[in-house]
């Protein structure tokens, strides 16, 4: 049964800032939610300036500045040097886009302790096509910039049917950029990426050919790139550990102020995510029905009632039992014990089917226009 | 990859090392990352400030906490630290 648990929760040591839903780009794979046109209303500066007080004394630690697009925000210089003098960690987390060395620059002044660059394949032509937007030439600057400018530089690519066949290339392309760190982020299917399942979704031989290439180079690169890999769990037997438990560890707020326990919960149901508007970030963690919602195991159905996993992946991702089996308390049917797991192989058979049609269907590209068809 | 004694050990660039109050410790941060450090961790990252050598932090903890015998401690530990690129030597 979901309900306030009586033991004061753990404090949140991540902040995500989700500053704006506005961006250049229109990558058909986007966490973003479908309907985001619908919250043109974004936080003030003096509002985030008050949530990053309140997180921090809380014991946040690591803040992402993230979108949408951050670098559409005129004041994130100023947000930056708030965060700096509140003793943040903070990460940038860009498409690179608008990004130019004097920015660069001046958010090192501010105190920006790193930047993440995300480009979409190794090649201009698909980087140009994923993203909606002629891009790469100048991501592939930016990279340099960062670089030059003494951040550690992380470069992602997500990845998806379209570009996986690259993966050589893509390594290639992280040594050839000096990247500190490759994140390697195997689409995640909620948002846009779940409406586009069926051209994005590889198949199982294309993402374990693709695994090994790059776990080949990770041993390759030992001590000079470090790399994340973010498991496709649509080919997994157990679900990840979501968030690292739900109201645990994160906290995201969304441009217009709402508080979500992670960035996609704002699809989900009844959960009447509170406002940074209306309470404060304490009351928020600690108190809100939200947050408190899918803490601790009361609130679990069979088979995770009974697993002896269950305090390992705290039954895995609640968007994915959501979005799959139609209701959250359900156990993310990733997992092979779950009555619903079947799902998992239907998508991946509708997806291999969607590959081999001979008209399939077009990527529908994340944009005002679409979100506000698809809301 | 190992610790050159010949060399003076510094703390990271591209990595921070912070007292956090709110957990009572002192933590390394980086893109994406923490990792939360004991106080003996603590006080030889402390020292990694570039201008002293492993014999030289070795001497200093040694001399502060009034003790002797931390020498294989203190490299074992600067081992780890050098492979995970919290600390370098050039």
């Amino acid at each position: 049964m979901a309900g306030l648990t009586k033991t004061k929760p753990t404090p949140p040591r991540w902040l995500l800032a989700e500053l704006t839903y506005a961006c250049p780009l229109q990558c058909p794979y986007c966490s973003n939610p479908l309907d985001y046109s619908k919250y043109q209303d974004e936080l003030n500066t003096d509002d985030w300036k008050r949530v990053l007080n309140q997180a921090r004394k809380m014991g946040a630690v690591q803040l992402g500045f993230s979108g949408g697009e951050p670098l559409t925000r005129q004041d994130l210089p100023e947000l930056v040097k708030h965060a700096r003098d509140l003793g943040y960690y903070s990460n940038l987390i860009t498409s690179g886009y608008g990004l130019t060395e004097e920015k660069i620059i001046a958010l090192k002044e501010a105190g920006l302790d790193h930047i993440q660059v995300s480009i979409q394949a190794s090649s201009q032509e698909l980087n140009d096509h994923i993203a909606g937007t002629a891009s790469f030439n100048h991501k592939k600057e930016v990279a340099h910039l960062v670089k030059k400018h003494g951040y550690p530089m992380v470069l992602c690519v997500v990845i998806h049917r379209e570009n996986i066949h690259q993966m050589p290339e893509i390594l290639a392309m992280a040594e050839e950029l000096g990247a500190d760190y490759l994140e390697l982020a195997n689409t995640q299917y909620y948002g846009w990426a779940h409406t586009n399942r069926d051209q994005l979704l590889p198949t199982k031989e294309q993402f374990e050919k693709s695994e090994a290439i790059a776990q080949a180079f990770k041993e390759q690169v030992a001590g000079k790139m470090k790399i994340y890999y973010v498991v496709p769990d649509f080919y997994e037997d157990r679900p990840k550990a979501c968030m690292n438990g739900w109201g645990t560890t994160f906290l995201t707020i969304a441009p217009d102020g709402v508080a979500l326990p992670c960035h996609s919960a704002r699809e989900l149901p009844g959960l009447g995510c509170p406002s940074v508007k209306d309470y404060s970030i304490e009351e928020i963690w600690n108190e809100s029905k939200a947050f408190n919602f899918f803490r601790g195991t009361e609130w679990m159905k069979e088979p995770c009632r009974s697993c002896d996993e269950k305090d390992k992946d705290f039954g895995g991702c609640h968007c994915q039992a959501y979005l799959l089996t139609g209701d959250m308390h359900n156990t993310d049917p990733v997992c092979s014990k779950s009555p619903h797991h079947d799902v998992i192989q239907e998508a991946i058979d509708s997806a291999a089917a969607s590959a081999l049609a001979e008209n399939e269907k077009p990527l529908i590209f994340r944009n005002s226009k679409n979100s506000k068809l698809l809301s | 990859m190992s610790i050159n004694p010949d060399l003076p050990i510094q703390f990271s660039r591209t990595h921070r090392l912070q007292w956090e109050e709110a957990q009572q410790k002192n933590v390394i941060l980086y893109p994406e990352g923490m990792v939360e450090l004991n106080q003996s961790s603590a006080e030889i990252l402390k020292l990694c400030d570039g201008s002293r050598t492993l014999a030289q932090i070795v001497s200093d903890l040694e001399t502060t906490f009034n003790t002797s015998g931390l020498t294989n401690d203190i490299t074992a530990f600067l081992e780890v630290a050098l492979q995970n690129g919290w600390i370098n030597q050039n």
